[in-house]
């Protein structure tokens, strides 16, 4: 089956403080897959996660070149819309950082930008995004209390379900469960797989044993470059690069 | 061990552990008295002010129109001309000083045009008030032809009100975890909407605390509306921004040096007002502050 959601074509970053950046990277992104970018730190992950929904507006960037189609839509044209972009892609980031509001308006927010205002609209949002992220449960009874007042996962789980609210076609992780306990990550994994089968995910693990845990493709990111890509199962069980096998193993990182 | 043996021991050992203590104890000591004699002055001027001014106050003293030479009557004119200059000043300086800190802390580019920017609105926060006074008859009395009037005045006003409420705004955006903004951007919202909606709402304590403590000043202050709005004594009240007015401050001052033989319990009286006018404004500043600090959710 090859449906490619986002292909990656010759991509090079910089950043103008000179940090981590990426060179030359080329990548397809399978539709309903979870593609893990994995690697050392500093290698590039977390930059080509902010490319995929022009995140990377925000920074000091000095040189962007080469090519990053989601579908039909030239991500990098300067002309393209980023508002529908990042409807198109959501966002997780490491810390769970929920807006200093309701646990319900964190999760309409997205949907009032736009002027949505039906409640009928608004109610099943929030009712199917908290479900998809597993949270609906536990918080369906104190939908209006503050967002701040759930614990760590149940937080990450709510800023999983706010970029599930606009039904986005690619969902980006970036270490989403780096500050949560085992049983709550368990949680977040579970989750990943029954949403892959709507969304595509593409996720930068918090650690090897994640990656291999949940990855259907992988790619090793070392200093800016894919050094290998392949399946999950190529790489985690056979990898063919001395350095990807040198990871894994734990030899360095 | 007594504070003369402490001493004696700090100066032939001073690096032996009972010295560090004692030493430790001393700067302690020292500190606390600082606090003490900054907070000796403030509780003096008010405790002085209040006993000698009370018995000014009555109901016919805050209505009633000054009467044989301001000697006797009340100061209902200058009490509405503060009001008047002080609501004047919030609507030109609120505004344009929160837009400006909303230009500086979320559109501005960090280089060097905007740095400068920000040092000449420090700078303008350093410049005697009567200076913006004497600015304020000429660009405003004079130029633009306003005259005397209470328009002069709250425009003189607003420019010295400006700066701070501009910093103190600037910081209360600057507040706001970058990473709300972050988030609402990842979303789909636009700057605009991530100002209004998020931004905003949340440094509004901040930023209104700002315009309180600015707005403050401007009421308390004599020297910007000397040349450019008040008057010594008016009959009536103004009946238009285009008239000059009576204020608090200056009345004050006029009482205070112009008028021989001045009752000296109308003088503290007047005094005791002034600084009721403006320690409310600062309580309600303070009762914001605290609030927000309760119900925040970062």
């Amino acid at each position: 089956m090859t449906n490619i959601k986002i292909h990656v074509e010759h991509l090079s970053l910089q950043y103008s403080d000179g940090k981590e950046s990426l060179r030359d990277i080329n990548l397809d992104i399978q539709a309903n897959t979870i593609t893990v970018l994995f690697g050392p730190a500093g290698g590039g992950k977390s930059s080509l996660l902010r490319v995929f929904n022009r995140l990377n507006d925000l920074a000091d960037v000095k040189l962007l070149s080469g090519k990053v189609l989601l579908e039909d839509m030239d991500i990098l044209n300067p002309k393209v819309d980023v508002i529908a972009l990042r409807r198109r892609v959501g966002m997780v980031f490491a810390r769970p950082i929920v807006l200093p509001m309701s646990i319900k308006a964190n999760l309409t927010y997205s949907l009032e930008l736009t002027g949505e205002k039906r409640v009928s609209v608004l109610k099943d949002a929030i009712e199917r995004s908290l479900n998809q992220a597993a949270l609906w449960d536990e918080v369906k009874d104190r939908l209006n209390e503050p967002a701040i007042s759930l614990s760590g996962g149940q937080q990450q789980r709510l800023c999983l379900a706010r970029s599930l609210v606009l039904k986005p076609e690619v969902i980006l992780l970036d270490e989403p469960t780096s500050g949560l306990d085992p049983i709550s990550t368990g949680k977040v994994e579970v989750t990943l797989q029954e949403l892959k089968k709507i969304y595509t995910i593409v996720l930068v693990p918090h650690s090897i044993q994640q990656a291999a845990r949940v990855a259907d493709y992988a790619a090793f990111f070392l200093q800016g470059e894919v050094i290998e890509k392949g399946t999950g199962k190529e790489l985690f069980i056979n990898p063919k690069d001395k350095r990807t096998e040198d990871y894994i193993m734990g030899r360095f990182g | 061990m007594n504070t003369i043996s402490g001493l004696k021991e700090l100066y032939k050992n001073p690096n032996s552990p009972a010295s560090r203590k004692n030493k430790q104890k001393l700067g302690f000591g020292l500190l606390f008295i600082a606090t003490v004699i900054t907070i000796i002055p403030i509780v003096a001027i008010i405790s002085f002010i209040f006993i000698k001014g009370i018995s000014a106050i009555s109901w016919d003293f805050l209505t009633t129109f000054p009467t044989n030479g301001m000697k006797e009557g009340g100061i209902y004119p200058a009490i509405v001309g503060t009001i008047y200059l002080t609501i004047g000043t919030a609507i030109f300086s609120v505004p344009l000083g929160i837009g400006a800190a909303i230009y500086l802390s979320e559109y501005a580019p960090d280089n060097r045009w905007t740095r400068a920017i920000r040092i000449a609105i420090i700078n303008l926060a350093g410049i005697p008030s009567v200076v913006y006074g004497l600015f304020g008859l000429g660009m405003f009395v004079l130029f633009f032809k306003l005259g005397t009037s209470i328009l002069a005045g709250a425009l003189t006003l607003s420019i010295m009100t400006l700066p701070v409420i501009i910093s103190t705004a600037e910081e209360a955006l600057r507040a706001v975890p970058q990473s709300f903004r972050v988030i609402s951007i990842s979303v789909g919202a636009t700057r605009w909407q991530t100002i209004r909606r998020i931004v905003l709402p949340q440094s509004l304590p901040g930023i209104m605390t700002g315009v309180i403590l600015g707005l403050e000043r401007a009421a308390g202050e004599t020297a910007p509306i000397l040349f450019t709005a008040a008057v010594f004594f008016l009959p009536r009240l103004p009946s238009s921004p285009l008239d000059p007015t009576m204020a608090l401050p200056y009345h004050l001052f006029v009482i205070s040096t112009q008028v021989p033989g001045m009752p000296v319990d109308i003088q503290y009286g007047t005094a005791l007002v002034l600084i009721v006018f403006v320690l409310g404004m600062n309580l309600i500043a303070t009762i914001i502050r605290s609030r927000a600090r309760a119900h925040r959710q970062w």
